[in-house]
């Protein structure tokens, strides 16, 4: 076992480098990737190593980027993209909902576009409009496409090598507010038969007994430090990290809830028609009788994201959760 | 009968005349050279069938055996004329009209009607024809296409000298994708790439309802060179011409000179698809006028002219054409509902257990109408 203290982006960095090694046919293609290695450097250095032709730094147009990938990969290849930030990816979004994400199906099976789509995601950077949004329910909603977030150094390195051995389309989304977090990396652990249905499933990160804790990416530390403050308070917190938002791994949230009673979900999104509210859908059908409240959400607003002085008011705070921990346990 | 803008029927590279007569064009005519008789009968054959394929396609509509139908009248020769002139390497990206495309690709046309009658979304098997599925959304595949040739260039399978070997990609589209953002950014990525990817635009004058007076104010083809891109402006109704641009530009494309951006000026005779009704927005006059350019007839005569095309021939094709419509008749009725279950089926390439569920939950709700212990 070798294990490096990595931060996510260099995770990120580590598990693209080990794609491109393995792969000749893995293809980086994004805007500023190649020398400067991506606005947050995520790709730094992998131009230098495999060549212009394999780490492609794009002409500025996101609808140009997904759909050249996508005919690169009916021609066998596998196309990572970056798209430079969550509020730049809408450009694409066509190609991705109407021709990625339908691709496999309207061939019946004929067909398929192993293409990754990396996207720095989520707030708390300080950033202008559009640098700080969370669009995975707009992904999730879409037959076909896989939506994944990792968030831990760990997961980041391991998830990205399984999305790329993916068949299927992947909406890799990356907590651009933890990018500096740093974690051991266990860097033989690579993509192994079990890593495309394991890219699907959630973790249980800490178990407890009173008020289970749904989050991923971004809040999942949030909602460690919930779990922390509230065993102070004498309340055991269960933390499940779910990594990917479709599909989303009911079995493991209702297994949990079926114990402790309570779900709380914690994203950054808007809680309106995001993948808590799809949990809590889900959760409702299938553990009524088991639930000593009703499901509670903590997320973003119904309201565009705001300025930057505003944000932490507007994500999900350590505060917000454990407001939501004690009103679940009220009932 | 216009001179300037977009519709402007002046300057076209043409190679036989409405009346079916050869002319002569410097850089042309020596890419047509090799057309003999049986290379021009062969075309004409493939003209006559896809007419008929498409005549017989717009019977079942009407008939109640297909939802819709996107007719190809009018555009046999730039389709015919482009697709004689590809090698079986070269990959193919059809917008939805190409049927004439399709067939000289040796496509079994009844394939072609599975999507238009509702039993699939696509109905070939891309690889077995190196044709890529109809792209309903406008524009969206001159990107898949460019991409493709950006494959094709790390494959290394541009400029090799071999004829068996070197590849190139064809993007087919209207005169309405034009003006779609992926289209340009398409144009932009092939252009910075050098990609080996030719750009066949059937200006057909309308998009739906829309004349191409409403997409550009210049000739579609001068958007080729804003990009780098060389075009040619070609009388679409032309086989023999619409044969020797796109032969340029696959060689262009397959010895490494890039793109090539062709507008291939033709006219759509029919309705944009059988839910159109175009008396409410263009003239009889003007629908007689390209009547009377009709591309077949202009190749028939040209063959009758030169002893190209006896009766016998005459009729055999007509034999074939006949066969090939009853053949995609009978083809197409026989064509049944499909499983209610396939709709769960190649929604994702892995394991889904989302896909699953709803798809094991909805059988158990179909069976529950059956009596008990009956079986499906």
């Amino acid at each position: 076992m070798s294990v490096e203290r990595l931060t996510v982006a260099k995770a990120i960095n580590t598990g693209l480098r080990r794609a491109l090694e393995a792969d000749p046919k893995v293809v980086l293609m994004g805007e500023d990737i190649g020398k400067l290695g991506g606005v947050f450097r995520v790709t730094d250095g992998l131009q230098k190593d495999f060549g212009a032709d394999r780490v492609v730094d794009s002409p500025l147009a996101e609808s140009g980027i997904v759909g050249t990938a996508i005919g690169m990969a009916l021609r066998g290849y596998r196309p990572v993209c970056e798209i430079q930030f969550d509020g730049f990816v809408f450009p694409a979004f066509d190609q991705i909902t109407t021709q990625l994400a339908k691709m496999h199906y309207r061939s019946s099976g004929a067909l398929t576009v192993p293409v990754v789509i990396r996207i720095p995601y989520g707030g708390g950077i300080g950033a202008v409009e559009h640098h700080s949004e969370s669009p995975e329910a707009l992904f999730a909603h879409t037959a076909g496409l896989r939506v994944v977030s990792p968030s831990s150094p760990q997961d980041a390195y391991t998830m990205i090598q399984a999305a790329i051995t993916s068949p299927d389309p992947v909406i890799f989304l990356e907590p651009k507010g933890r990018y500096w977090e740093k974690g051991d990396v266990d860097l033989t652990a690579g993509p192994d038969d079990g890593a495309i249905a394991g890219l699907g499933l959630a973790r249980t990160l800490r178990t407890g007994t009173d008020v289970t804790i749904a989050a991923y990416g971004p809040t999942v530390a949030t909602a460690l430090k919930v779990a922390e403050t509230a065993a102070g308070e004498g309340t055991s917190v269960e933390v499940i990290d779910l990594r990917s938002v479709s599909p989303l791994d009911f079995a493991t949230v209702t297994a949990s809830v079926r114990r402790t009673g309570r779900l709380v979900v914690v994203h950054e999104a808007p809680t309106y028609f995001g993948a808590g509210a799809e949990l809590a859908a889900r959760v409702t059908e299938e553990c009524f009788y088991s639930l000593e409240a009703p499901v509670l959400r903590v997320g973003g607003f119904h309201t565009p994201y705001p300025v930057a002085k505003l944000e932490h008011d507007y994500l999900p705070s350590l505060d917000r959760v454990l407001d939501a921990v004690d009103r679940t346990l009220d009932y | 009968m216009t001179q300037h803008g977009p519709l402007a029927d002046a300057g076209l590279v043409q190679l036989l005349t409405p009346a079916g007569e050869r002319v002569d064009h410097p850089d042309y005519s020596p890419r047509a050279a090799g057309l003999d008789g049986p290379a021009l009968r062969a075309m004409y054959r493939d003209m006559v069938l896809v007419r008929a394929f498409d005549n017989e396609a717009t019977s079942l509509q009407r008939q109640g055996e297909l939802g819709l139908w996107a007719q190809c009248l009018g555009q046999e020769a730039a389709q015919i004329g482009s697709a004689h002139a590809l090698a079986t390497q070269d990959y193919v990206f059809p917008s939805y009209r190409e049927h004439g495309v399709l067939l000289a690709r040796g496509m079994d046309m009844a394939r072609v009607l599975r999507l238009f009658r509702g039993v699939d979304h696509g109905g070939w098997d891309p690889a077995d024809y190196n044709t890529q599925l109809y792209t309903l959304v406008i524009g969206s595949h001159a990107l898949h296409a460019t991409g493709y040739a950006m494959g094709v260039q790390r494959d290394g399978l541009v400029g090799t000298g071999d004829p068996a070997r070197d590849t190139a990609v064809v993007a087919y589209f209207g005169d309405g994708a034009t003006a779609q953002g992926d289209t340009n950014e398409a144009l932009v990525f092939a252009a910075v790439n050098n990609a080996p990817v030719v750009f066949f635009c059937q200006n057909n004058q309308w998009a739906i309802s829309e004349p191409t007076t409403h997409q550009a104010r210049v000739t579609l083809a001068e958007r080729g060179p804003g990009f780098g891109i060389p075009s040619v402006r070609v009388d679409g109704n032309d086989v023999i011409a619409s044969y020797a641009v796109m032969d340029e530009a696959l060689e262009r494309a397959r010895t490494g000179g890039g793109p090539t951006f062709i507008e291939a000026f033709t006219y759509r005779m029919g309705a944009h698809t059988t839910s159109d009704d175009p008396t409410k927005y263009r003239s009889a006059a003007e629908e007689e006028y390209w009547r009377q350019r009709d591309p077949i007839e202009r190749l028939r005569l040209h063959l009758h002219a030169s002893g190209e095309l006896d009766e016998a021939q005459s009729a055999e094709i007509e034999a074939q054409a006949t066969e090939l419509a009853e053949r995609v008749r009978h083809a197409t009725k026989a064509l049944g509902r499909p499983e209610t279950g396939s709709m769960f089926e190649h929604v994702y390439a892995s394991e889904n257990g989302l896909v699953a569920a709803e798809s094991a939950w909805f059988t158990e709700y179909e069976d529950s109408f059956l009596p008990a212990g009956g079986a499906r």
